[in-house]
């Protein structure tokens, strides 16, 4: 089976005045279809650059980045665009949901950008939002919500076009630990159902939800390893507690 | 994505900073009011003007000795012609060969019309000395009664034709044919009256009363210039008839060869022609001054969605990552400056017909609706939406999405 996500020797330099920063210098991963992967490394590893690359944010300056087979590496603007709009599904720390629309309207607006006629999109966007439980919200506006709905509205959005990837950037980083729980149980189930989730973050606690951890620092894959004890979310669960 | 779509998200942001997007929408519907209530109210006045020369029959003229509208040394000039006199007025109509009808009139203003009961109208009258022919020449119609008659001329018969004003304000009962009336202290015979010409430019035209031109004379003085009015006798001879006139007259007044005529020719066309001359000046004025605040307000445009566009960043950020292409943000940019230029745009020419046209309330004229007008004034605004809303949708649409998403 061919990987999802091939990356090969992938390399980002910046031009910081007179110097060069080598933010990733030769990384190499293989993410399969339904992985669940935590990328971690302390601040200024390159696990963000790292995440723009993979989440067709940012292009890198040189090497090889294959996601379900087609190069997008070397790819235009409006392509990049239209990957990020079919294939990926960002989930931010900050939610980034548009403070002036309402629920139904931040998750109905990947389609709207995709294509996806009015009647098709109202449909597909409340069964997302069902999917993470906010089917009573949908007509609220985000600052009428807290933040773990916020993030779970962001979560909706995310899952809508039925991307390949959920790429997650530190997802519960602003929200106490208890909802931060209740978001990753949302991810577990996320992943049982079939996704490929790749998880940008800084605690071990919350990597430990994946299956498998890479960790990163100064641009290189310093460790790629299964998780052994993986942590199941309380909220998944009634045994643990 | 659909344009209802881009539609959608411009009016919300328009409408999520409803104070400024009404501040801004008010420097360019100040500046198409301005176009569209001048041009409104120039074309009020035309068409007054129109209608109130139709009070000159078709393919006719007037001769008089001064000009119609001119300006300060042209009107200087026309004064020192000579009057244009009854003898010469009679050699015109003797000698034309390509009339219908020649009138020879003269008018005196001012005059108060009484009943010898002692009602009496302001002293505003218009008394107009007209020949039997003057009265179809000026397109006049008699209601009840006769018209003038040459044995009225011959005989200097005090007769008069009353216009509706007179009518309605001395015979409110009716019963004017008949009657004795007064012009200032002279006793005059109601032998008709005439149907009303409405209102035009300056006031009523109904507001005068006609007598045989020798009477007029005997009573307001000979020492005057008359006006000659040629009704030719086809469209197919008008050009023919005038130059005949002109002819006719440069001889009679001994005008020499290749100079200028020293008298006065117009007819509807001519004075629709001098109108517009004349308001074409003020249409280039205002325009240019019309055209420069709107540029001014497409400035300010350009300000305010540059300003938008730095404090929505973020949401330019979200929406690159989650699939919007560069295309996507500079239609949205772009359509909401439109949609801003075209909302005040709106107001400006809604506001200005209106203001334009109390220029008719004014006049008493029908108001018109300046469709032309207003379809320029809305295309100029869609014009300036989009070149100044260029380019604050394209810096926009070429945000980097990381940089537009670490925003705050």
């Amino acid at each position: 089976m061919s990987p999802m996500i091939r990356l090969s020797n992938i390399k980002k330099m910046y031009q910081m005045g007179d110097e060069e920063v080598h933010a990733l210098s030769g990384v190499d991963i293989e993410i399969q279809k339904n992985e669940y992967v935590a990328i971690m490394g302390p601040s200024g590893s390159g696990k963000s650059t790292l995440m723009n690359v993979i989440g067709c944010l940012d292009t890198p300056t040189s090497g090889l980045y294959e996601l379900n087979g087609t190069n997008v590496s070397e790819m235009n603007d409006n392509q990049l665009a239209k990957i990020r709009n079919k294939e990926i599904g960002f989930v931010f720390q900050t939610f980034n949901l548009l403070a002036r629309s309402n629920v139904l309207h931040n998750v109905e607006l990947p389609l709207i950008y995709g294509g996806v006629g009015s009647a098709d999109r109202k449909r597909q966007a409340n069964g997302a939002i069902e999917r993470v439980g906010l089917g009573d919200r949908a007509h609220h506006k985000p600052n009428e919500l807290s933040g773990g709905q916020r993030q779970r509205v962001a979560i909706a959005r995310a899952l809508v076009t039925n991307p390949s990837i959920l790429l997650a950037d530190e997802p519960t980083g602003n929200l106490d630990s208890k909802t931060g729980e209740e978001i990753m149980g949302l991810f577990d189930i996320l992943h049982s159902e079939g996704n490929t989730i790749i998880l940008v973050t800084h605690e071990e606690d919350i990597a430990a939800h994946a299956h498998r951890i890479v960790r990163i620092r100064d641009g290189k894959v310093e460790h790629d390893e299964k998780v052994k004890n993986r942590k199941i979310a309380r909220a998944h669960t009634t045994t643990t507690a | 994505m659909e344009f209802k779509e881009i539609i959608t998200i411009s009016l919300n942001a328009i409408k999520a900073n409803k104070l400024r997007s009404v501040l801004t929408l008010l420097g360019i519907g100040v500046g198409v009011f301005s176009i569209i209530g001048v041009m409104t109210a120039v074309r009020v006045l035309q068409n007054s003007i129109e209608s109130g020369l139709s009070n000159l029959g078709t393919h006719t003229f007037q001769i008089q000795k001064m000009p119609m509208m001119a300006g300060r040394d042209a009107w200087m000039q026309a004064r020192k012609r000579k009057d244009i006199t009854y003898a010469q007025a009679q050699t015109v109509a003797e000698r034309l060969t390509t009339a219908e009808h020649v009138g020879i009139e003269g008018w005196n203003g001012g005059n108060t019309i009484s009943l010898l009961s002692g009602e009496k109208t302001n002293p505003n009258v218009g008394v107009a000395g007209e020949t039997p022919e003057g009265i179809p020449t000026n397109n006049w119609t008699i209601k009840e009664g006769r018209s003038i008659t040459n044995n009225d001329l011959i005989h200097s018969y005090p007769v008069a034709i009353i216009a509706r004003d007179i009518e309605t304000k001395l015979f409110p009962r009716g019963g004017a044919v008949g009657s004795q009336i007064k012009i200032n202290s002279q006793r005059y015979s109601v032998i008709g009256t005439f149907e009303s010409k409405g209102a035009s430019l300056g006031g009523s035209s109904d507001n005068f009363v006609a007598v045989p031109l020798t009477t007029f004379m005997e009573q307001f003085g000979k020492q005057r210039s008359l006006n000659i009015m040629v009704k030719a006798k086809g469209a197919e001879v008008y050009d023919e008839c005038l130059e005949e006139t002109r002819m006719i007259l440069r001889t009679i007044r001994k005008v020499d060869p290749g100079a200028e005529d020293d008298f006065s020719v117009f007819s509807n066309d001519s004075l629709i022609g001098t109108f517009n001359e004349f308001t074409l000046y003020i249409k280039l004025g205002v325009g240019f001054i019309s055209f420069i605040s709107l540029l001014a307000a497409g400035v300010g445009i350009m300000n305010i969605m540059l300003v938008s566009v730095t404090e929505r960043t973020k949401e330019i950020g979200i929406r690159k990552a989650i699939g919007a292409r560069r295309s996507n943000i500079l239609g949205q940019f772009i359509t909401e400056a439109i949609v801003l230029c075209q909302i005040g745009g709106i107001v400006g020419i809604l506001v200005g017909i209106v203001g334009g046209n109390l220029t008719a309330l004014a006049f008493s004229v029908p108001p018109v609706f300046p469709l032309d007008w207003a379809l320029l004034g809305f295309a100029l605004c869609s014009v300036i939406g989009v070149v100044f809303g260029v380019y604050p949708a394209w810096k926009a649409a070429n945000l980097d999405p990381i940089e537009a998403l670490r925003y705050e």
